[in-house]
């Protein structure tokens, strides 16, 4: 038993660390200028916490209190998810649709 | 009692820890299409695609169970995060984004205290004696027959939750004071508690982490729980109250650091590979974020969260204006229209002033007035230029102006000494010279958009107020510039209005 608690310990120790570099080498690859999304786009992923609520409520051994805790957790973490992807569309759609505009503008200056 | 194979295979652990690996490419791959603008927007919506799958995963476990109370969470979550979302403002972003993280620290350690109390609101693990009575789920009453040692969870899980439920509550209160900061709900300036300020912060941290080791150590007290969530909620106000509205971005940032490593705790206490890998992916790249962003204000971290920097008295360079003592030069509208048509090349350098205006559209109304003219002009963007790095670019977005009109400080500097009149519209701090000229300046250092360069400069400032830094800035005494005062949506109005009647 104490060997198998072990091996999940260090397993997931492993896939943390491995997680880490990841995130370090993805993201310093984006520009300053996408800053905002970025942070607004990641701000959005560590709302995956809502994956904890959705676990542990469907478990026994939860009382009235626990699911009310529990009921708030997963609304948070929902808030976080839904409202984080929502926004960081708006904002890169912007980005967008500027090439077009750009293109629009040009037309403009030739006529 | 047999089940389908098609469900046992979807039940499978195997069949969840797939989706979940493809969930987690679908991260990666979204982050990686964030590095550019044009593949941004499909960056994000892989992202949210793998979210997607991840709880769909989660949800197909057969130990799902009170689906109503999952519906009701979930709606509740979706009513108030779409409309929020749909209809904020892109100036009011930066509180948007400090909102969502706090939300997102408030489910880390709701989740961690509902842990805590499915364990009997120990860690430790239960001991009964013979004739012992007990509660059993269902709300029935049993009596030991036997001495019956329950053990509790391993060590790691509770240290992984006592971690998640601090950095958690931190972040939950500290983002909440950050969002009040912004929207003006509080003072922007520091509010501090003087010298005990550090005390009170290392005494708060104390308080948490000596709870945390108690209950670690296996202590049968949900009041313990709760003092140590207090404590860490106090810390998190005491930490973010104290510092200036100019060092908010490095604040948002870090705390969606520490959301993201708290996150990943939680992953390591649930034993769930979805949390961790998210969470520590949010972690890392917060971390970085952080660090650049204070580097490029010449601020370490540590002196940003000692607070008391940004806005107060103490930090009014002592003689600094006196040394200068130049006179100020007022323009006006007309004036400065003039100046802009005659001009062969055309820099505007935007800051918190343009956002706080809502002058995005004006500002982009004057650049085509201007290249009607055959004005050549271009936008120098200062990466902490506002509130939040991108700030200025999210904004100069909404109003349509071209992706390759903004040039970053790096691409931008080199320009100004070929510019005709740089027109900088509600920034402060990030043309400061002080920063390179003046030693003794809180903010030399800090690489500055080098605006007194150019040939001329316009400034549109609604009053000779000092910026967040709490500095005076000497490019207002440079006989090379001259203010126009007023609101920066007016003013650009103004100036557009007055071009066209040239």
């Amino acid at each position: 038993m104490a060997v198998i608690l072990a091996s999940t310990l260090t397993t997931n120790l492993a896939i943390l660390v491995l997680a880490g570099f990841v995130g370090f080498v993805v993201i310093s690859k984006v520009p300053n200028t996408l800053h905002t999304p970025l942070m607004s786009g990641t701000n959005a992923i560590h709302g995956i916490v809502v994956l904890g609520g959705l676990l542990l409520i469907g478990l026994a051994g939860n009382d009235t209190f626990n699911h009310i805790i529990l009921v708030v957790a997963i609304a948070f973490g929902t808030i976080n998810v839904v409202g984080g992807f929502l926004v960081t569309d708006r904002m890169l759609e912007m980005f967008k649709s500027k090439p077009r505009a750009k293109a629009d503008d040009e037309d403009k200056g030739a006529t | 009692m047999s089940t389908p194979l098609a469900v046992s295979f979807i039940q499978s652990e195997s069949f969840l820890d797939v989706l979940y690996i493809i969930a987690f490419a679908l991260f990666i791959q979204g982050l990686r299409g964030l590095s550019g603008p044009t593949t941004a927007v499909r960056g994000n919506r892989i992202a949210a695609v793998g979210m997607a799958i991840a709880v769909v995963a989660t949800l197909l476990q057969p130990s799902e169970g009170d689906w109503g109370l999952i519906v009701l969470g979930v709606a509740i979550g979706a009513a108030v995060g779409v409309p929020a979302a749909r209809n904020v403002k892109m100036t009011a972003m930066p509180q948007m984004v400090a909102l969502f993280n706090g939300v997102g620290g408030g489910a880390v350690f709701l989740i961690a205290w509902a842990e805590f109390r499915r364990f009997g609101s120990t860690y430790g693990g239960h001991s009964y004696t013979v004739g012992s009575h007990i509660t059993l789920p269902g709300g029935s009453e049993g009596v030991f027959l036997h001495h019956v040692t329950l053990p509790g969870p391993p060590t790691y899980v509770a240290i992984f939750s006592v971690f998640a439920a601090i950095i958690g509550s931190i972040s939950f209160w500290g983002s909440n004071i950050a969002f009040g900061k912004l929207q003006e709900i509080l003072p922007g300036r520091p509010i501090t508690l003087g010298r005990a300020q550090q005390f009170v912060n290392l005494l708060l941290l104390a308080i948490a982490v000596a709870c945390g080791i108690d209950l670690v150590a296996g202590a049968h007290s949900e009041l313990l729980f709760i003092v140590m969530l207090i404590a860490a909620a106090l810390l998190g106000n005491a930490v973010v109250l104290p510092i200036g509205g100019a060092d908010m971005p490095v604040v948002i940032s870090l705390l969606n650091a520490f959301t993201g490593l708290s996150a990943a705790a939680t992953g390591m206490a649930l034993d769930n590979t979805a949390l961790i890998v998210a969470g520590m992916i949010v972690g890392a790249s917060g971390s970085i974020l952080t660090n650049l962003m204070a580097t490029v204000m010449n601020r370490s971290i540590p002196s940003i969260v000692a607070g008391g920097f940004g806005g107060g008295a103490e930090v009014a360079a002592p003689g600094g204006e006196a040394a200068h003592g130049g006179t100020v030069r007022s323009t006006s509208a007309a004036d400065a229209a003039i100046q802009l048509a005659y001009a062969n090349r055309v820099v505007i350098v935007p800051g918190y002033g343009m956002a706080v205006a809502q002058a995005q559209h004006a500002v982009r109304e004057l650049t085509k007035e201007l290249e009607t003219r055959g004005v050549e002009v271009s936008y120098a963007i200062h990466p902490v230029a506002g509130r939040m790095p991108g700030h200025m670019n999210v904004l100069l977005a909404e109003a349509d102006v071209p992706y390759d009109q903004l040039k970053e400080m790096d691409e931008a500097n080199p320009e100004f000494q070929r510019t005709d009149v740089s027109l900088v519209i509600g920034a402060n701090d990030v043309t400061n010279p002080a920063a390179k000229n003046t030693p003794s300046s809180p903010i030399y250092g800090m690489p500055i958009l080098e605006v007194a360069d150019s040939h001329s400069v316009i400034v549109i400032k609604r009053s000779m107020n000092p910026g967040f830094a709490g500095i005076e800035n000497e490019l207002y005494y440079d006989p090379k510039t001259s203010m126009l005062f007023g609101d920066a949506k007016a003013a650009v109005s103004e100036i557009t209005a007055e071009l066209q009647q040239l």
